[in-house]
């Protein structure tokens, strides 16, 4: 693999060491080493079925939920490992969250969708969880909009709202890092605007990942990029330099279109 | 580099090459008849090379259309987008070269009726050699996507510069020996410069190219033959 990060870099939050995933039988990811920098924004990008999203979900362990699936190696969260058995998971999931492709709202009101999370791990008094609630929905651009309608279902919401919502909900609970799978797919530009300039915002407080098909998403919201081919990466550097003069051919192929 | 899964993106780009391609040929052949004409004193020819500068100017126009189109509907990355914005570099350095090719036609016209001293065009001949080679050379290079001779184009413009320094000291010379050729002698002059400054565009193209293909700028300072201090454009060739 190629490795274009010039020097002077931030300083690593997540660390993947020597990662081999297993979908039953089947090998998903190969080896993957690649750190992910504090404050700084990472995107995977790859064809379908390249092992991005695989990647993505063994940094917070949500391939836990599904029997058969295991991941060897190491993926360090401040040097922890957090692919060890005795990680507790919850806890490892308020600490990195996750945002999907389709947004997920829970069944249950704006103000709800926020507070539900928080009450998982802190116990906050009204007029607490009320500061914490708005300054989650602030810090994902959201308040302006809602404000007036807090106990109105988060259903009702557009999709970029909704999608939004969710990263608040992500946000409220405080993390460290904030994986997002796809987050502006099913997005119109606009919202999809608003979602990428979040993005840039959140990167200032959070080490961000995020996997995307949209090159040109990549090119604007990350500041280094992975290329990801059949479970391997390829070639992983600043994203100026992945775009403009990448190292690998087979990078190359893809990012111009000529893949295949 | 062809072979985008989105055949008309290919075809995109092909056409720009194609422009680019036809540029070239136009403003080779005006600077071809432009040296022709000044050598003859054909003022025909030199009319004529004035009218084909329209057909650069509509190409060059036609180029940068095209490009900011393909770049609005391909959103190119990479490689791609360096021969998109190449496109629109080179097209305006070829757009440059015809209008200093009308230019020595035009002082053509001018001087045709008073032709002193038509030994004082040898060394302008000698260095319209220089630039056609160069010239042919870049639009190949261009065409062919080659890196080592754009490079070369790139060394070899000091050669023209420093001929384009002997032209001057002819001209004085001529100049002073007799002053009813000042007149004349400073059209030469003026065309010797066109010629100088046809090599400057000629060595953006080849920058151009390396960029193109490779991703990396040439370094800022362009080679210099130049040591003494009578050349007019002193300082001026590198842009």
């Amino acid at each position: 693999m190629n490795m274009t990060a010039s020097h002077n870099e931030p300083p690593t939050k997540v660390t993947v060491r020597n990662l081999d995933f297993y979908y039953g039988a089947s090998k998903a990811l190969k080896s993957i080493n690649l750190p992910l920098h504090v404050n700084k924004v990472t995107s995977f990008i790859g064809p379908s079925g390249c092992g991005k999203s695989t990647l993505l979900r063994v940094l917070n362990r949500m391939y836990d939920l599904y029997p058969g699936q295991r991941a060897e190696g190491e993926v360090l969260l401040d040097g922890q490992n957090i692919l060890d058995p005795a990680v507790d998971l919850n806890a490892l999931r308020s600490r990195v969250g996750m945002i999907f492709q389709k947004p997920t709202p829970f069944p249950m009101s704006i103000y709800e969708n926020i507070a539900f999370g928080i009450r998982l791990y802190e116990k906050l008094s009204r007029a607490d969880m009320d500061a914490r609630v708005e300054e989650a929905l602030r810090g994902a651009a959201l308040w302006d909009e809602v404000k007036d309608k807090l106990h109105t279902s988060g259903l009702g919401l557009s999709g970029g709202q909704q999608q939004r919502l969710c990263i608040a909900r992500s946000v409220a609970v405080q993390p460290e890092v904030i994986l997002f799978d796809e987050p502006c797919s099913a997005l119109d530009p606009i919202s999809t605007a608003k979602v990428e300039e979040l993005i840039e915002e959140l990167s200032e407080q959070y080490c961000i990942a995020i996997v995307t098909h949209n090159m040109q998403q990549a090119v604007r919201v990350s500041d280094y990029t992975a290329f990801m081919y059949l479970g391997e990466l390829i070639e992983y550097g600043d994203t100026d330099s992945v775009f403009t003069t990448p190292k690998e051919k087979r990078t190359l192929d893809y990012i111009t279109g000529r893949f295949g | 580099m062809s072979d985008h899964i989105v055949k008309s993106y290919d075809r995109d780009l092909e056409a720009l090459g194609r422009r680019i391609a036809e540029m070239g040929g136009v403003a080779e052949k005006m600077l071809a008849e432009a040296m022709e004409a000044l050598s003859s004193f054909d003022v025909e020819l030199a009319r004529r090379v004035v009218s084909a500068d329209t057909r650069l100017d509509v190409l060059q126009r036609e180029i940068e259309e095209e490009a900011i189109l393909t770049i609005a509907r391909r959103q190119p990355l990479a490689v791609d987008l360096r021969e998109c914005i190449a496109a629109i570099r080179i097209s305006g350095d070829i757009e440059r070269i015809g209008d200093l090719a009308k230019n020595i036609a035009k002082r053509t016209i001018k001087i045709a009726s008073d032709a002193r001293v038509p030994r004082a065009i040898v060394g302008l001949k000698s260095m319209h050699e220089i630039a056609a080679t160069q010239l042919k050379d870049a639009l190949d290079a261009y065409a062919l996507r080659d890196v080592e001779r754009a490079r070369a184009v790139w060394e070899n413009d000091a050669d023209l510069d420093a001929l384009e320094d002997s032209v001057f000291r002819d001209m004085l010379t001529f100049m002073m020996e007799d002053p009813r050729n000042i007149s004349f002698c400073t059209h030469l002059l003026f065309c010797s410069k066109n010629l100088e400054r046809i090599g400057d565009h000629t060595t953006n193209i080849s920058e151009t190219i390396v960029y193109l293909v490779t991703g990396e700028a040439m370094p800022m300072d362009r080679p210099k033959l130049r040591t003494s201090g009578f050349g007019a454009g002193e300082g001026e060739a590198a842009k």
